[in-house]
């Protein structure tokens, strides 16, 4: 089939971007653009103007990249007629060209007011590299520079004919800056910081007239009020209007931009549109964030795959100027029926605005502080309800007490030599690199190019900082609710549910019922599919051990080397001399490397070959440790009231009861325990899974801690009076946990996802509720068995622990 | 000349998994795809040397169990943006049993 996208701008060429991922063969493609370039980041040309960048370094896609997709690209070439009928597009040089579908992606246009003048040399709107070409080229020659409007655009295009050494004034027909992005207070300290750069602001001035030389140049602008100011350059920056009159001349239904719906189809079911050109839903958008979502959705229909919808979109904007801070989002003006909490620090250049309706943030202003703007903005998003932590939120996301990495906005202050992931050893330097060199928009992409954030993760917030300040409004932030992963649409929780309403217990079944995209999945999806299935139907779904991950296939922790590490159970982590004897003659016997006392009280021998393995937990006899799995890890506890002179409660037996119950349980990711038997919390139980205390008159549990990547104090859930009620509410708290949350969340994450509200009144709240699901944990582990003692027993059916010798 | 070697039959290597042949010099993942294919690679994942044999098979790819690089089984190379390669090799089945041809 035949692809004709016309527009070869950032829209257009996204949707062909996506489009070729995943349908790479079924068009061939041809693009006609009337800029002399290849397509470049338009957003961008900002910085061009203020000489951060050039234009070499903004294009996304070279002509070698059209010409390596068999692409082909008609530069300067405006296209003047589409023929619906014989389904053909011409353009104005005569080229034509058939398709079977068609994109329109055409943009917008500066609006020009209807003012005399307009026709002068010297007057333009501000849109692509010529117009920025003509700026720089008048800046050369010329002294006074008007630019008309106080937006976004206005101000970036001042600042840089600022830069490029003309004086220059804005007008203004507001009463401040910005007015649809700011609020009053935000744009007087905007005005001021501009100020001090060397700009002029006349406000409250409409524009009646430019005058002209006798050589026919723009020489001045007259205002209603009679004023006059001379001009040498008029730059026109008063908003844009869709680019619609082609669609329209074909007579394709137009009300003030293309109208689509919401799989971007125009009323010629052949014809779609993206891009600042659509009127979707009665909105035109002008900004990079919604284009990018739109042609995501628009390649899934050209593909014939039909599943993606466009709803829409809530935009956030940054001004792009440097040294000026500022963000905005929502419904930052507010109204009689919302709430406002504002922070404002005239002399520190501070000020914080956040907009709240019914519990959530609907809107925010910030200005000269903009760290948090994209947790606001993702709260925003997402609809979170904020009581919990409503007290704390202008005070950003590091006041949450969060001493991990993420959130902390380090990102401007950043050097480019620094190191933004521990694990993969990354600068900051190689990102804002790999985000301008290749044309990166997505936390993924990122990810993908960089490995920056691709391992442990906790450097994900950083990361979003660094992409959020490199691009400006470009950035989107992503929603939290997505997908598993590439082979299916379905997010986590929407397997859950289908597993649970067609009873899948299989793989195979799941993912055709599913429809799943690939044939057998992916490392993502198969492990979370394979929890999925046994934590919903325990003792009826199959196990999958080729979608385990190799450690829970061989129940030993794989090494950087490839050998093992073997971790026997020591419950409650209490041992005897013979089994320490016994564990001194296997290090022996089988020359372990090194013999280690681990975090969570067990014994690690490590640099275990895969061939002796079950030579060795024969020996040993003791049962698995579970130290490689997403299941209970160790419950970790103190001397207690048996010893212990401080200890009031017997945490020792406690922790030793708890481990045996729970053993062998699978989890969406580890888990760990730890019981103390006073406040003074020898076993660390405030950064545990589930954390409990003894105090004199009985327990207190503590949810949701957690001492590594992101270290973070475990919540106080309740107090109960007996061991028998620890069992019972920590074992529903984990029930609950292991039916609900994704699979690789520990539990601090689940927790700030629903909140601990929610955990509570499951837990606290219905009583019922919790008994049940503590009886379906129970039932979950009933004659579960040690996997070390099945496969010694059944060596013969598990041939691929053994090496094949040629 | 050709090295056939004797792998094992094939109802030995478990579906979407791997066995581990042990040459002269080095070791040998061979893998079963879900439709039966059979393919060869050297077990030594192109970035830090991990076993690829003991990593996740899907489609024609093995995900490495250290850090998750994507090889394809089919030519070696890693996916996109990573960049690497591991040696292939060539694999039969001849009465239910797979062969391996080991390189000079």
């Amino acid at each position: 089939m035949k692809l004709v996208v016309i527009g070869n701008g950032m829209a257009g060429m996204r949707t062909v971007e996506e489009l070729l991922k995943i349908a790479p063969d079924i068009y061939d493609i041809t693009v006609f653009g009337d800029e002399p370039y290849p397509n470049y980041n338009r957003i961008m040309l900002s910085p061009v103007l203020a000489n951060e960048q050039t234009i070499d370094d903004i294009i996304l896609n070279t002509r070698e990249w059209y010409a390596e997709n068999n692409i082909t690209l008609y530069t300067s070439a405006r296209v003047n007629k589409i023929d619906r009928k014989n389904r053909v597009v011409y353009t104005e040089d005569g080229v034509s060209a058939e398709y079977d579908r068609l994109l329109i992606a055409t943009g917008s246009k500066p609006f020009m007011p209807p003012v005399p003048g307009n026709e002068f040399e010297g007057v333009l709107g501000y849109r692509d590299i010529k117009d920025t070409n003509d700026m720089i080229e008048a800046a050369k020659v010329y002294q006074h520079a008007v630019v008309i409007g106080g937006g976004l655009l206005g101000l970036e295009a001042a600042n840089g004919l600022k830069i490029q050494g003309m004086d220059v004034t804005v007008i203004h027909k507001n009463e401040w800056l910005l007015e649809r992005q700011l609020d009053k207070a935000a744009g007087g300290m905007l005005q001021k910081n501009l100020e001090a750069k060397g700009l002029n602001f006349l406000l409250n001035k409409n524009t009646e007239q430019l005058v002209g030389d006798d050589k026919g140049r723009v020489k001045s602008v007259r205002f209603s009020d009679g004023q006059e100011i001379p001009a040498d350059l008029v730059v026109w920056a008063v908003g844009i209007r869709p680019n619609y009159a082609l669609a329209e001349s074909a007579g394709i239904y137009c009300n003030k931009g293309i109208v689509v719906n919401d799989t971007m189809q125009t009323y010629d079911p052949r014809v779609y549109s993206v891009g600042e050109c659509v009127a979707h839903r009665g909105i035109s958008y002008g900004l990079v964030a919604p284009l990018f979502e739109m042609a995501k959705v628009c390649a899934t229909h050209l593909a014939n795959f039909g599943i993606g919808q466009y709803k829409g979109s809530v935009t956030s904007t940054k001004l792009k100027v440097t040294g000026i801070d500022l963000f905005s989002a929502g419904d930052f003006m507010g109204g009689d029926d919302t709430e406002e909490i504002v922070l404002h620090d005239a002399v520190g250049g501070i000020y914080k605005k956040l907009i709240i309706k019914n519990d959530k943030i609907v809107g925010s202003v910030l200005y000269g502080d903009t760290t948090d703007g994209s947790w606001y903005f993702q709260m925003l998003r997402d609809g979170k309800a904020i009581h919990e932590i409503r007290d704390h939120l202008m005070f950003g996301q590091d006041s949450l007490g969060n001493s991990g990495h993420q959130g902390q906005d380090k990102a401007a202050a950043m050097t480019n030599e620094m190191e933004v992931c521990g694990c993969n050893g990354v600068c900051k330097g190689t990102i804002v690199k790999a985000i301008q060199d290749k044309g990166l928009f997505t936390i993924d992409d990122v990810k993908k190019q960089t490995k920056a954030g691709s391992s442990c993760g906790s450097c994900v917030g950083l990361v979003e900082q660094i992409l959020a300040s490199t691009l400006g409004g470009g950035y989107a932030p992503p929603s939290t609710s997505k997908a598993v992963c590439g082979c299916t649409t379905k997010s986590h929780e929407e397997v859950r549910a289908e597993i649970r309403t067609h009873k899948y217990l299989n793989i195979p079944d799941a993912m055709q019922g599913m429809a799943w995209s690939t044939p057998n999945g992916c490392a993502t999806c198969r492990p979370a599919l394979n929890y999925y299935l046994l934590s919903t139907w325990p003792h009826e779904a199959k196990d999958d051990p080729q979608s385990r991950f190799i450690n829970e296939r061989v129940h030993a922790n794989i090494q950087k080397d490839g050998t093992y590490s073997v971790i026997p159970r020591m419950y409650g982590g209490v041992t005897t001399p013979d089994q320490l004897r016994k564990i001194a003659d296997v290090a022996d016997k089988y020359a372990v490397p090194m013999v280690k006392v681990t975090g969570g009280q067990r014994i690690d021998l490590l640099g275990v070959k895969k061939d002796d393995l079950v030579d060795m937990w024969k020996d040993l006899d003791m049962p698995s440790g579970y130290a490689y799995g997403k299941s209970i890890r160790t419950v970790k506890t103190c001397v207690g009231s048996e010893f212990c002179r401080f200890g009031t409660q017997n945490s020792t037996q406690l922790g030793i009861d708890i481990e045996k119950a729970f053993d062998h349980m699978w989890a969406p990711h580890k888990v760990k325990f730890a019981v103390s038997g006073c406040p003074r919390n020898c076993a660390e139980s405030g950064v545990k899974d589930v954390g409990i205390i003894g105090v004199d008159s009985g327990w207190e549990i503590y949810v949701g801690g957690n001492g590594g990547i992101k270290t973070e104090a475990a919540q106080f859930l309740c107090k109960v009076k007996t061991s028998d009620e620890v069992m019972e509410y920590s074992g529903a708290f984990i029930q609950i946990y292991r039916e609900e949350a994704r699979y690789l969340d520990r539990t601090v994450h689940w927790i700030e996802r629903v909140g601990l509200e929610y955990v509570k009144q499951r837990i606290l709240e219905d009583a019922d509720g919790r008994k049940a699901a503590y009886e379906r944990l129970i039932y979950a582990l009933q004659g579960a068995s040690d996997p070390w003692a099945e496969r010694v027993k059944n060596r013969e059916q598990h041939k691929e622990y053994e090496t094949i010798t040629v | 000349m050709s090295n056939w070697v004797r792998v094992a039959p094939l109802e030995e290597i478990p579906k979407l998994g791997a066995r581990v042949v042990r040459s002269k010099d080095i070791d040998i993942g061979v893998f079963r795809l879900e439709d039966d294919r059979i393919y060869a690679v050297n077990n030594s994942c192109p970035h830090k040397g991990g076993p690829l044999s003991e990593g996740i098979v899907y489609g024609d790819k093995i995900a490495c169990p250290l850090h998750s690089w994507k090889i394809s089984l089919v030519d070696g190379k890693a996916d996109e943006p990573d960049e690497g390669e591991t040696a292939c090799f060539n694999t039969k089945i001849e009465d239910g049993i797979v062969y391996l041809e080991l390189k000079e």
